[in-house]
């Protein structure tokens, strides 16, 4: 093998006290290599590259650039050492064309027209396309990760770290960027991927170094290991990565979805004429890349859009009867006793006060009940004892702030409550973004529980694999339209990424 | 050579985000005695005093007599009013910057009723009237803004700051419109009937006034606390978006407890022109208006918590003009000493969240 680009050596990180987010970590980068960073979410993954490219700096240990010591306080001097990273959350300037956003920030005598050259060679020898003129916002997800890279390696970089590169990409784009990837490994530069998605890792890495809880626990040659060994690794013990799918004989109609149309502020329709119905006893999963109206589309259902002439939202249920749904409050479907539970993207922005504890984040939709002016927290305190015990939340006690907990706790306790209030209709956006292998897993048992006892289950997601391990019936969504809903069982992961990005004609 | 490559910035700022109550009040400590030994500098150097007995002055200030000590907690309750009027507003993150205007209209209520009714009515009924007129019109002077806030979303903190100037002008017109004498003044109200003053209780004047203001202030925590308005007001001062999650009105939420918040600062108007001052003007709030709002956020929203903050702000601002008149010092020399207590106090607060890490002087080389 060639020679070390870069070394980490013993760094320590700690945020505070109680959080040591890399605890003597070695790491070691070579020219010419595609390395996989892997880990769980939390493990450290993105601290230890921020450490690299200047964002952090080292509480201890030190970084060898080509062997020799070097003091990374920038991310100025990052670039000065040809290391750039591609952050996870785009640095973009939304109303720049793209030649514009890679100017920024250089020296004035380099040109509009230099530029433009030297980046449209580094395009051709690569193999990116991109076109230099287009503005930001005009562009997809794909199309701005492609510029950020360029970016960064027209700055010079030789040691590029990627950050979750793959985690909005559909198949067939994530295919186009190892490509571009490979190309680079070959005149080269060093790639560092930080992920958390196996079957990417065994497919584009050489090597695959693991962390766990801040902690370097093994850097593995790709050759010589698979998957299995990889999740042990990550999570410290044996786990079986089946996902259950029973089959419900019994299934009543529980929603009726019918032209339903969402327009957002700039008249724009973001849900357009969607049509399905769900059933109790399965799981709809729900594919699209994200924002083609996933969000709006379960709002609308929970009264929370505003929406057009037109829609309708019929809801069946065997104890409450049928109901029109449009033009019905959040809060009137709430006091009708209306059994929808909803999980929503946004769990501390939208599902669960921060600064609240779990009693009062559990009574969140209940607080209006018993009589008078003041609260009754008794009965929402058994019911968040209750749920801290089933679930197994880590939290001091019921009242501390939920915010303060970790993403997976958090989430526990937003599905917690929703399915404690015994929903007929139960909706949940990317339940396990950001979530732990084992805390996925227990939300995906959970969906199932709900599911065999005859609740219809929405599943918003954004890994096909498990949409399709999961989803007895997936709709695809395309820019706001429903693009097919196909068999869980019988689709295939290229059909369901090629209907997320290709609207089919005949419908 | 390639030491020189290694350089280490020289202060580091960390987030600490587990620190005890003790640790807190150690740090304030720290913070109190710091000030006190830079004002005791600022004291010896440049005003030539010796920093003990300007320090015992400033005690005597606030508490060197009965009256004195009674002046104190007269208004350091008053302030309390103010601050605490703020909480259910700035607990939906509404920031209402407007209790000034809404103490000169509960203020001009009162001395309207002061003058017209204060010799007809009986005392007690009276003082019922007053306390219910001033917190209508506090109300009603917050009524416009929130209304925009929860229907437009118009920004609060311009509009409750105009509406205090047009506040001033009514104040100034009713003056006139009240001034016998061409004074520019109403002077004292009902001087020689007391018509309308607060009664003496226990035979102390200002019974009333602190009475009244823990009464509020315990409503206000209890109100914040133990209700299902309260819950809903600090749902929506989180999150707008869950606050519509879980069915709640968000607009009609604002605008209930915006019309609180201008109701308690009204009622502060009638405890300062009927329990204190017995006149009206346009200076009438004071700029307590403003102290209030220091008040309720270094209490971050707790009426508990502002018992203490506004009693401390009280009791320096009388320690510093003690200090003004018993060393001949102009009031800035004075306001400066403040000044630095209350700069200490309020950076401490960043102890409290961060911790500094400097440079290790020469790590031994490279390993």
């Amino acid at each position: 093998m060639s020679e070390i680009a870069v070394s980490m050596r013993n760094i320590t990180k700690a945020f505070g006290k109680k959080v040591i987010a890399n605890k003597n970590v070695d790491l070691d980068v070579y020219h010419g290599e595609i390395l996989s960073l892997l880990g769980e979410n939390g493990s450290g993954k993105t601290t230890l590259m921020n450490m690299l490219s200047g964002v952090y700096y080292p509480d201890e240990g030190e970084i060898l650039i080509d062997g020799k010591p070097v003091t990374i306080a920038s991310p100025k001097d990052a670039y000065d050492y040809g290391i750039g990273m591609i952050h996870q959350h785009f640095k973009l300037i939304d109303i720049f064309s793209a030649l514009e956003n890679i100017l920024i920030g250089l020296p004035e005598k380099i040109t509009d027209k230099m530029c433009r050259k030297e980046v449209e060679e580094i395009c051709n020898k690569y193999g990116f396309e991109l076109d230099l003129d287009k503005k930001v916002y005009e562009m997809t997800v794909s199309e701005k990760e492609t510029l950020e890279i360029v970016k960064t390696i027209y700055r010079g970089a030789d040691i590029l770290i990627l950050d979750e590169p793959t985690a909005v990409l559909t198949p067939q784009e994530i295919k186009k960027l190892f490509a571009v990837l490979r190309n680079m490994k070959a005149d080269g530069k060093s790639i560092v991927i930080i992920t958390h998605k196996l079957n990417e890792v065994m497919e584009i890495s050489d090597r695959i170094t693991v962390l766990r809880k801040g902690e370097n626990v093994g850097t593995v040659n790709k050759s010589e290991t698979n998957e299995q060994q990889l999740t042990e690794m990550m999570v410290g013990e044996k786990i079986t990565l089946d996902i259950a799918r029973d089959f419900v004989e019994e299934k009543h109609k529980r929603l009726e979805v019918k032209h339903l149309t969402v327009k957002n502020i700039d008249d724009k329709k973001v849900v357009d004429d969607v049509s399905f119905d769900l059933y109790s006893g399965e799981i709809l999963g729900i594919a699209g890349i994200s924002g083609s109206g996933q969000k709006e589309m379960l709002e609308a259902i929970m009264g929370l859009q505003k929406c057009e002439e037109g829609s309708s939202v019929i809801y069946y249920s065997t104890a409450h009867g049928v109901h029109e749904l449009i033009g019905l409050s959040t809060k009137e479907i709430i006091q009708h006793g209306l059994h929808l539970a909803f999980v929503p993207e946004d769990r501390l922005g939208m599902g669960l006060v921060g600064n609240m504890g779990m009693t009062d984040n559990v009574m969140l939709k209940r607080y209006r009940k018993g009589s008078g002016p003041f609260l009754h927290r008794k009965k929402p305190e058994e019911t968040a004892q209750k749920i801290k015990d089933e679930l197994e939340v880590k939290t001091p006690d019921l009242e501390y702030p939920v915010r303060k907990l970790s993403g997976g706790n958090v989430q526990k306790i937003l599905v917690g409550r929703e399915i404690n209030n015994k929903p007929t209709v139960l909706m949940t956006a990317y339940a396990v973004r950001g979530l732990d292998i084992n805390t996925s897993y227990a939300i995906y048992n959970l969906l199932n529980e709900q599911k065999k006892k005859g609740v219809a289950v929405i599943y918003v997601g954004e890994d096909l694999d498990v949409l399709l391990a999961l989803s007895d019936r997936i709709m695809v969504l395309c820019s706001g339209k429903e693009n097919g809903i196909l068999d869980g069982r019988t689709a295939t992961k290229e059909e369901i990424g090629y209907r997320m990005t290709h609207l089919q004609e005949a419908q | 050579m390639e030491n020189n490559n290694i350089k280490e910035p020289l202060i580091r700022i960390k987030k600490n985000d587990d620190v005890t109550p003790v640790q807190k009040a150690i740090v304030i400590a720290l913070a109190i005695i710091a000030s006190l030994i830079v004002s005791a500098l600022f004291i010896y150097f440049v005003t030539k005093l010796d920093p003990i007995s300007v320090y015992i002055s400033m005690f005597k200030g606030a508490f060197g007599t009965a009256r004195r000590t009674w002046i104190t907690i007269r208004d350091s309750a008053l302030l309390l009013l103010i601050s605490v009027s703020l909480a259910p507003a700035f607990r939906m993150r509404f920031w209402n910057c407007g209790a000034e205007g809404q103490i000169l209209i509960g203020g001009l209520s009162t001395a309207a009723i002061m003058i017209y009714f204060g010799d007809k009515v009986p005392t007690f009924l009276l003082i019922a009237i007053m306390f219910v007129v001033s917190a209508i019109c506090g109300a009603l002077w917050s009524f416009l803004p929130a209304v925009f806030k929860a229907k437009y979303n118009t920004n609060e903190t311009l509009f409750t700051l105009m509406m205090n100037y047009v506040a001033i002008q009514i104040v100034e017109f009713f003056v006139d419109f009240w001034d016998k004498k061409q004074s520019h003044s109403v002077g004292i109200i009902n001087m020689n009937t007391e018509g309308g003053w607060f009664p003496k209780i226990f035979n102390q004047q200002y019974t009333l006034n602190v009475l009244i203001v823990l009464a509020i202030t315990v409503f206000v925590y209890i109100y914040m606390r133990y209700t299902k308005h309260g819950y809903e007001a600090a749902v929506v001062g989180e999150s707008v978006a869950t606050a519509k999650y879980a069915g709640i009105n968000v607009p009609r939420v604002i605008r209930n407890n915006v019309l609180i918040s201008g109701a308690i600062a009204g009622i502060a108007g009638f405890v300062e022109v009927s329990g204190i001052s017995h006149t009206i003007s346009k200076v009438t709030a004071g700029g307590r208006g403003f102290t209030g709002i220091i008040v309720c956020w270094l209490a971050k929203f707790n009426p508990i918590a502002m018992v203490f903050i506004s009693s401390f702000i009280v009791f320096l601002s009388k320690g510093a003009s003690q200090i003004a008149s018993d060393f001949g010092l102009n009031e800035y020399a004075s306001n400066i000493i403040t000044g630095i207590i209350l700069f200490f106090i309020l950076s401490s607060e960043f102890f409290n969240n961060y911790s500094i890490s400097f440079r290790k002087k020469n790590k031994g080389g490279n390993r």
